[in-house]
């Protein structure tokens, strides 16, 4: 999930200052102070749900695949991101937190997105514990507590609207399984150096809801998958990019899997299995490949759309193919991110997302 | 043969480079002004094109409270409801002396030009503590130096002098707001909410800031009256230029009759002359537009505070090289030094080879010319007389101005000429005779300097009547509005009540200031109740009034209305009014409203209460007070209550912040003002300094006729002082018209209203003294020259004489 550090930095970085050297220099001056994640802490729920503005980063990112009535395939993303500029707690307009917003629907046919940026402390972006709700604008992650029983976690039960320009969707999400929590009990190594995160994802969600596209409403139903996760790290300066994976595999199981792209022209390949019943093992450097077969030319550069992933230590073999080759979010930093369809030794749906895809001759 | 014909023209130059000087100077200072003002011009229209890019041509919808401050879970409840809605928060910081505005942003929210991230930009210093104040580079030194607690001040081109801009954290600290804003801007085609705004926040009202298009229709006219001002000091300018290249036509007579004797053919000589007009032009214009910019960068923050002040427009305060103004400056340039040069091109086309060459200072005075040009000038004074009749508008206002201008310039030479005539047979003894006889003998040579002076004496004259003028009305607008030492606004009624209870107690008079939103006379706007008190009675100024127009206004019958609407209904006093549903109200007054766009009427206290009833906002109070116990009631204001952020605002400081803004506005005026003179002097300068050199023959008997050097040369100076005197008598009347014509015509159609004449004949006294001080300026250097000649130079004269 490095992609979403990466994302985030950006996003303090990018919202703060257009002129890049000069935020990144903040950036690497500030990193101290912030909290860093311990091997052995023990999540509290709901608590750990809401924000965490003593890490410099964390994100609330959900996918969902859909489908129509009609059989036609649709990918929907909400996320948000907070970025903290200070560790200093502050109060009000002094609160130094940052926040950004990304939504998304992506149909067979086209890619509709929106962005927004906010500042904390003042209510119009943030993330509430108690009861849960992550929010920027009229964009909203809430629990839906009319649907909880007694005791359930937080996230089991879901309400989610964002809207942009020229789209707008209104989803519920169910949660079927439990939480799981990647690496060691949620303390996820990102690097030989150390670096690490905390990391739990919910994705075992059912949809239904409703897209709001300019032909018109459409009735969907599918799966999520709601990724959580807070670090301080500084960024790693040897990336290319990434290729992340999560799929919903028709066995009811769940992978989630990822490669860094490195200057040096090797690959770093994590990941994560989970059963049916939601038991998580992780998956090591190298037990995982994954070979772009099928490239797409993506607002000037050559995007990979269809990719063999194989995880020989589960007998996976796979196609995995972008049910739009242009799902790309032209936002401030920009990348690719959709929905998937998966075939082979397992067949499902799953989500993509590529980054440092740069066009030609940059 | 016309490059040896060049060669030879050019080393004129080489024995003259004062004169050379003077011609390249002469043309880059015009072609500088002008420059300057395109390149104000074009950046001005490219930031109103940004402006309407980034925010899709649409308006911003600007919501203010009533109080004056808005809780800030309004806008949390605006964004939450998806409307594009950003908080801004303005005050007022004094720092030493000074007062500036302090406006403090939100960055993520704030639409287009709002937003002070962009390019280099502060970046995340903005938004994290301590914050950052981007103040203009000289405010910004300013403020580094004060000894207040202030957070990092940057330096940016794109704030005005008078402004600080800053996160909306630091302002809220600064000012101590609180959990208040001031206002919330919307921009309603960035998306539109979910809920309307009038069920969402109800309690704010709703206005839209200036659209695009009205934007540059009222900023049209003003961008027209810098053209003009740029163009003048052209004009102005090109006297220079013609006055040079006549005056070196006449001393490389004899060159050109040799090298025609020589056999060069006319074309070679004219195109020789072209070729070297054309190369000065390009050098001169160079200079010209490098100078321009400077001036431009030195004025735009202060025209994009009066475009933001005025308008409302977002203009840039940083100054890009944009191809649009290069090329004009040069074009100007150019075409004005053949302008200029034509008459010596035609000239030497048709030089009679055989005709003495010997250079003369100038043609002789004839009287037919003089005829000539009186003629001319009557006939644009009568364009002037006509143009007001047939035609309206900015346009028609400039043409006017400027046949006035070159009529009065053309007659300045025959009026002159008939001024020493006079004094000629009024004067008696032979050293005064020749004095006149010889000043007329002058006039030709000085004219081109003379009519220049004119004409930047006029336009001084002109445009300081206007601005003092218009001073004059703002400084009582500002009474009107600010005649209360206090003004205090209330949360609720129930405070409004204690309040008032707790002022009379303590005030010379509490008045309130109540309104009611309503139509008059079917068009929306707003209506004020005011008590009867002597505060409006002395310092409210009517432009048009009827007898005891303020009794009938506080016993509810009469009416007084502001000038625009009344401009608007174009109806006479009298005149029945409707305001809301009730009776009609006659109209006994009007009073001047500057820079609102909606209608207003002011009626009696208890006719607005009994119309009006809960309609009535209730919640401001003008407080009348010892200004020495201000400060006092102030604090016991704010202990006693709990009033919104900027709940007591004391008159004192408004008031000077707002003439402070107010001079700002003007100041590209008195700029350019003074650049004109001073090009008009140097002008002067010029022609003196060359005469000086050629006189020397018509000197030289009075020399020897006994009257000494020292004598002589005091006589040039009072010389140049009579003409620069009898050049600003006739500035002065077409001065005089040209303020009348900025007052009446052209301001109307700029601003929308009509401002009053006032006369200010201390600052023609001072501009008379100006010109005589530029005169003696002027002649200093060849009256000294002449002052310290050696007799021999005098004695020479006679023997080269033929």
């Amino acid at each position: 999930m490095l992609t979403r550090i990466i994302l985030a930095g950006l996003l303090l970085v990018t919202v703060a200052a257009p002129s890049l050297a000069q935020g990144f220099a903040g950036l690497g001056t500030r990193s101290e102070g912030f909290a860093v994640p311990v091997e052995g802490t023990e999540f509290t729920f709901p608590a750990d749900h809401g924000a965490h503005p003593e890490y410099r980063i964390e994100w609330w990112y959900l996918t969902a695949v859909l489908q129509a009535e009609d059989g036609t395939p649709y990918g929907a993303q909400w996320t948000l991101f907070r970025s903290a500029l200070e560790p200093e707690a502050g109060e009000g307009w002094s609160a130094p937190q940052l926040w950004m917003g990304h939504a998304a629907v992506t149909t067979p046919s086209d890619h509709f997105h929106a962005e927004r940026l906010a500042r904390g402390g003042v209510g119009v972006a943030g993330a509430n514990a108690q009861p849960f709700e992550a929010f920027i604008d009229e964009w909203s992650m809430a629990s839906a507590t009319d649907r909880l029983s007694a005791g359930e976690d937080a996230l089991s039960a879901l309400d989610l609207t964002a809207r942009g320009p020229d789209f707008a969707y209104q989803l519920s999400l169910d949660a079927t399984g439990p939480l799981v929590f990647h690496g060691n009990d949620g303390f996820s190594v990102k690097s030989a150096e150390g670096q690490a995160s905390y990391y739990y994802s919910q994705p075992f969600y059912e949809v239904g809801g409703t897209l709001d596209l300019p032909e018109g409403a459409v009735a969907v139903t599918g799966q999520a998958w709601l990724d959580r996760e807070y670090s301080s790290q500084p960024l790693s300066e040897n990336q290319l990019g990434w290729d992340w994976v999560s799929f919903h595999l028709d066995t009811g199981e769940k992978m989630m899997g990822f490669q860094l792209r490195q200057t040096d022209g090797s690959v770093y390949t994590s990941g994560s299995w989970i059963s049916a019943d939601g038991e998580l093992t992780a998956i090591a450097d190298g037990e995982l490949t994954m070979t772009a077969l099928e490239t797409a030319l993506v607002r000037g550069r050559d995007v990979p759309v269809r990719w063999r992933v194989e995880l020989p230590t589960r007998d996976l073999d796979v196609e995995i193919e972008a049910i739009n080759a242009q799902s790309w979010m032209p936002t401030l930093f920009s990348y690719w991110e959709g929905p998937v369809t998966i075939s082979g030794s397992h067949s499902g749906r799953g989500y993509l997302e590529m980054t440092g895809y740069e066009p030609e001759g940059e | 043969m016309s490059l040896t014909v060049l060669l030879t023209l050019l080393s004129h130059w080489r024995r003259k480079p004062g004169q050379l000087a003077t011609l390249l100077i002469g043309l880059s200072l015009a072609t500088a002004l002008w420059t300057s003002v395109q390149a104000i011009n074009a950046e001005a229209r490219a930031s109103y094109d940004r402006a309407s890019a980034t925010l899709g041509g649409g308006a911003l919808i600007v919501l203010t409270d009533e109080t004056g401050a808005i809780p800030i879970e309004n806008w949390t409840r605006l964004r939450r409801d998806g409307w594009a809605a950003s908080p801004v928060i303005d005050g007022s910081l004094e720092v030493g002396e000074q007062v500036f505005t302090l406006r403090g942003v939100e960055p993520l929210s704030a639409a287009g030009p709002q937003t002070p991230l962009g390019g280099d930009g502060p970046g995340a210093a903005f938004l994290t503590a301590p914050g950052v104040l981007l103040a203009a580079p000289e405010t910004a030194e300013f403020l580094s130096n004060s000894s207040l607690d202030l957070p990092p001040v940057q330096a940016s081109a794109n704030v005005s002098r008078t402004e600080i801009i800053t996160d909306i954290g630091v302002a809220a600290r600064l000012l101590d707001r609180g959990d208040f804003i001031d206002i919330i801007t919307i921009d309603p085609e960035a998306r539109p909410g979910l809920t309307p705004l009038s069920e969402l926040v109800p309690e704010l009202l709703q206005s839209s800031g200036t659209g695009n298009g009205e934007v540059e229709q009222l900023t049209g006219s003003f961008h027209l009256n810098l053209t003009a001002f740029g163009f003048l000091s052209f004009a102005v300018g090109l006297f220079i230029v013609y006055a040079a290249v006549g005056l070196s036509f006449e001393q490389r007579r004899a060159s050109l009759r040799t090298v025609r004797a020589l056999g060069a053919p006319v074309s070679s000589v004219i195109i020789a002359l072209l070729a070297e007009v054309i190369a000065l032009a390009l050098i001169a214009g160079a200079a010209g537009i490098v100078l321009g910019y400077g001036v431009a960068s030195a004025l735009l923050p202060d025209v994009a505070a009066t475009l933001r002040g005025l308008y409302g427009a977002p203009v840039s305060g940083e100054l890009a090289i944009r191809p649009e103004w290069w090329v004009s400056g040069f074009a100007i340039a150019t075409l004005g030094a053949l302008g200029a040069t034509a008459q010596s091109v035609f000239k030497a086309a048709r030089l009679p080879l055989l005709a003495s060459a010997q250079p003369r200072a100038w043609a002789m005075a004839s009287s037919r010319r003089y005829v000539l040009q009186a003629g001319a000038a009557a006939l644009l004074f009568l364009a002037a007389a006509i143009i007001p009749n047939v035609s309206s508008g900015i346009v028609a206002g400039f043409a006017l101005m400027a046949a006035i201008l070159f009529g009065s310039a053309l007659l300045l030479p025959p009026a002159l000429a008939l001024a020493l005539k006079l004094g000629q047979i009024a004067t008696r003894g032979p050293v005064a005779e020749w004095f006149m006889a010889d000043t007329r003998q002058q006039l030709p040579g000085l004219s081109m300097a003379l009519m220049a002076l004119m004409l930047a004496l006029a336009a001084n004259i002109g445009v300081g009547t206007m601005v003092s003028s218009f001073r004059l009305t703002f400084e009582g607008w500002l009474d009107q509005r600010l005649a209360s030492e206090l003004y205090v606004t209330t949360r609720d009624e129930a405070q409004s009540l204690d309040v008032r209870a707790f002022l009379e107690a303590r005030s010379d008079a509490v008045l309130p200031i109540w309104s009611a939103d309503t139509e008059i006379e079917s068009q929306p706007g707003e209506v004020f109740g005011i008590v009867d008190h002597a505060t409006y009675r002395d310092h409210w100024p009517l432009l048009v009034a009827q007898a005891e127009a303020w009794d009938a206004v506080a016993s509810g019958e009469g009416l007084l209305l502001n000038e625009q609407t009344w401009r608007r209904l174009d109806i006479p006093m009298g005149t029945p009014i409707s305001v809301g549903a009730g009776d009609s109200l006659n109209l006994v007054g009007v009073y001047t409203d500057y820079g609102n766009p909606s209608a207003q009427a002011i009626i009696g206290l208890d006719a607005l209460t009994r119309r009006f009833g809960d309609g009535v906002s209730r919640l401001r109070y003008g407080v009348r007070v010892d200004p020495a116990e201000a400060a006092a009631l102030t604090e016991a204001l704010q202990q006693n209550f709990d009033l919104p952020a900027n709940g007591v605002v004391d008159q004192a400081s408004v008031k000077a912040f707002s003439l402070s803004v107010f001079e700002r506005t003007f100041a590209v005026t008195a700029a350019l003002n003074v650049l004109t003179l001073s090009v008009a002097a140097f002008a002067m300068f010029a022609s003196l300094t060359t005469l000086a050199s050629m006189r020397l023959p018509q000197l030289a008997p009075i020399w020897a006729l006994g009257l000494t050097r020292s004598r002589l040369a005091r006589l040039e100076l009072v010389r140049a002082i009579v003409l620069s005197l009898l050049t600003w008598l006739v500035a002065l009347p077409t001065g005089l018209i040209l303020a009348w014509a900025l007052l009446a015509v052209v301001n109307v159609e700029a601003f929308g209203w009509q401002l009053p004449m006032h006369l200010f004949p201390g600052d023609w006294l001072r501009l008379a003294v100006m010109a005589a001080l530029a005169a003696v300026v002027a002649a200093a250097l060849p009256a000294r020259a002449l002052a310290t000649r050696s007799p021999r130079a005098f004695l020479q004269t006679f023997a080269q004489e033929r």
